[in-house]
């Protein structure tokens, strides 16, 4: 393993940039191993990675369909904010929030973690006096959080529209320490220190069914690559969540649903940070190239299509230029889809399985990616302890028998209001 | 995506308002209302929904639809679907 530093880096320059390895090992599966774990996006790196670094257990496999990087972790819009309003949520995004803020140092990568700050706007006295809540609740639990005027949202993005008669932009809620974060470069960083650590990272091997014992425990995979045994099988592959889980015969409190996000032709740096409008729904963001990423609702129908319709874009793009106008004429350059596993009160799962030695991280709905750090750290202590980490106690699966949702919106039981 | 009204025709998908799987069963008074709730089968493949036409004729109906291709393969009123 090369160490990236300011030497590595001019070695390189002097030697033409030839003397790279491959930033983590692309690895055979072996005949068994202490734990696997189902999906080599960014959540499963993750748990690989403080399952080895955290908790000393590197018989670690990761199995991923396709290639690293190529799921929805490459396919978000790469926001990291802990700006929560419920107890079971809070304490959980603010672990992630630190996670990230220490997490270029740990993985020796360079992440991009951007603490630019996230602007969550408000148009009526009902949306203030809800996001001074918010903001109350945050700060109650250590996070920072400020209410600011309309004025101070003029200081911080004065190219908004501040004459929409419908919608008058009153104020904001600021998370200074939210921001965004170089998506593939997570996946990567995490693979790459999970990898070094001995973890076996196995490309283009999907998993096909379970391995049960007489007793009905999980011990294996059945994969494209042949089976696989396994002490414990960690599952984490949201947006196919209840797919993999019915090959072990669980029907799971989730719905897939496709949400698309959009970039723009790269223009000269514009948005101070994250900037969501409130009276609809559309958030964007500047990349470090220049592109706006944005987006906006999912498209509110089952799919597994990695693609969306047209309505959703004319209705992000109608909440872009009522926020702000001066976007109308950059150019659309890409937009894409990607599944989400809609849970049934909007928040995520990461817990055992009814079915022994089988574990499950799901349900993140369209949050997953802020959530990276902190649902590796947290499934892989599940894995390693088969306890539920402190942070991460309300994420029990049993908690819609049971009447524990923790449903951020208040919206019920329908997947596509989340 | 266009759905196909049995009244109205081809329509914009925009005028349809989405209710989810068509083949849940709503549970007797001592039934598992749990599963009904919250539990899905969230399917690959050609799924039977509820759709009801807001905008247009507004109808409830039953169609037929593939998750994975977005493919429309059948679309009735849910009133002639009865279970």
């Amino acid at each position: 393993m090369t160490r990236y530093s300011i030497f590595s880096l001019l070695r390189n320059a002097i030697g033409g940039q030839r003397g790279w390895p491959p930033a983590w090992r692309d690895a055979e599966p072996r005949a068994a191993y202490d734990v696997v774990i189902v999906g080599g996006g960014g959540h499963g790196l993750a748990t690989a990675h403080y399952l080895a670094k955290v908790h000393g257990i590197t018989n670690v496999a990761v199995l991923e369909k396709g290639w690293i990087g190529g799921g929805n972790v490459g396919r978000n819009t790469t926001i990291i904010r802990s700006n929560y309003l419920l107890d079971g949520n809070i304490p959980f995004y603010e672990w992630s929030m630190k996670l990230w803020e220490g997490l270029e140092q740990e993985l020796n990568y360079n992440a991009m973690v951007s603490q630019r700050g996230v602007l969550n706007l408000y148009h009526s006295d009902a949306q203030r006096d809800a996001y001074a809540r918010r903001g109350n609740a945050m700060r109650m639990h250590g996070v920072d959080a400020e209410l600011i005027d309309r004025e101070g949202v003029g200081r911080l993005a004065p190219f908004l529209n501040f004459d929409n008669a419908r919608f008058p932009i009153q104020g904001g809620l600021l998370q200074p320490r939210g921001g965004t974060a170089r998506h593939d470069a997570v996946a990567w960083g995490y693979a790459r220190s999970a990898s070094n650590r001995g973890v076996d990272i196995v490309q283009n091997c999907e998993v096909t069914g379970f391995v049960r014992s007489p007793g009905g425990r999980v011990t294996g995979v059945e994969t494209t690559r042949g089976t696989i045994g396994a002490g414990k099988v960690g599952i984490a592959v949201a947006g196919n969540s209840s797919r993999v889980a019915s090959l072990a015969g669980l029907r799971l409190p989730i719905e897939s649903h496709v949400l698309q996000a959009f970039v723009s032709e790269a223009l000269k740096p514009l948005l101070p940070g994250v900037i969501t409008f409130g009276a609809g729904h559309f958030y964007v963001s500047q990349s470090d190239k220049g592109g706006l990423v944005f987006g906006g609702d999912i498209d509110g129908y089952a799919s597994y299509a990695q693609r969306g319709n047209l309505p959703v874009l004319e209705d992000v793009c109608e909440g872009g230029m009522a926020l702000m106008p001066m976007i109308g004429r950059a150019r659309l350059l890409r937009s894409w889809g990607g599944i989400m596993d809609m849970s049934m009160d909007g928040s995520p799962i990461i817990d055992r399985s009814p079915v022994d030695a089988l574990y499950l991280n799901a349900g993140w709905c369209y949050g997953g990616f802020k959530a990276t750090p902190a649902s590796g750290w947290c499934f892989a202590h599940l894995l390693a302890t088969d306890q539920m980490h402190p942070v991460a106690t309300a994420y029990r699966l049993d908690r819609f028998r049971s009447g524990h949702m923790i449903d951020e919106k208040g919206q019920g039981a329908q997947a596509n209001l989340h | 995506m266009r759905l196909p009204c049995p009244f109205c025709g081809s329509r914009d998908i925009q005028e349809f308002v989405y209710r989810g799987d068509a083949d849940r069963v709503r549970p007797g008074p001592d039934g598992d209302f749990h599963a009904y709730l919250y539990e899905r089968d969230n399917v690959a493949g050609p799924v039977r929904e509820h759709w009801y036409h807001a905008q247009g004729c507004r109808n409830w109906l039953v169609v037929t639809r593939d998750t994975v291709t977005h493919a429309i393969h059948h679309a009735a009123f849910a009133r002639d679907v009865s279970r």
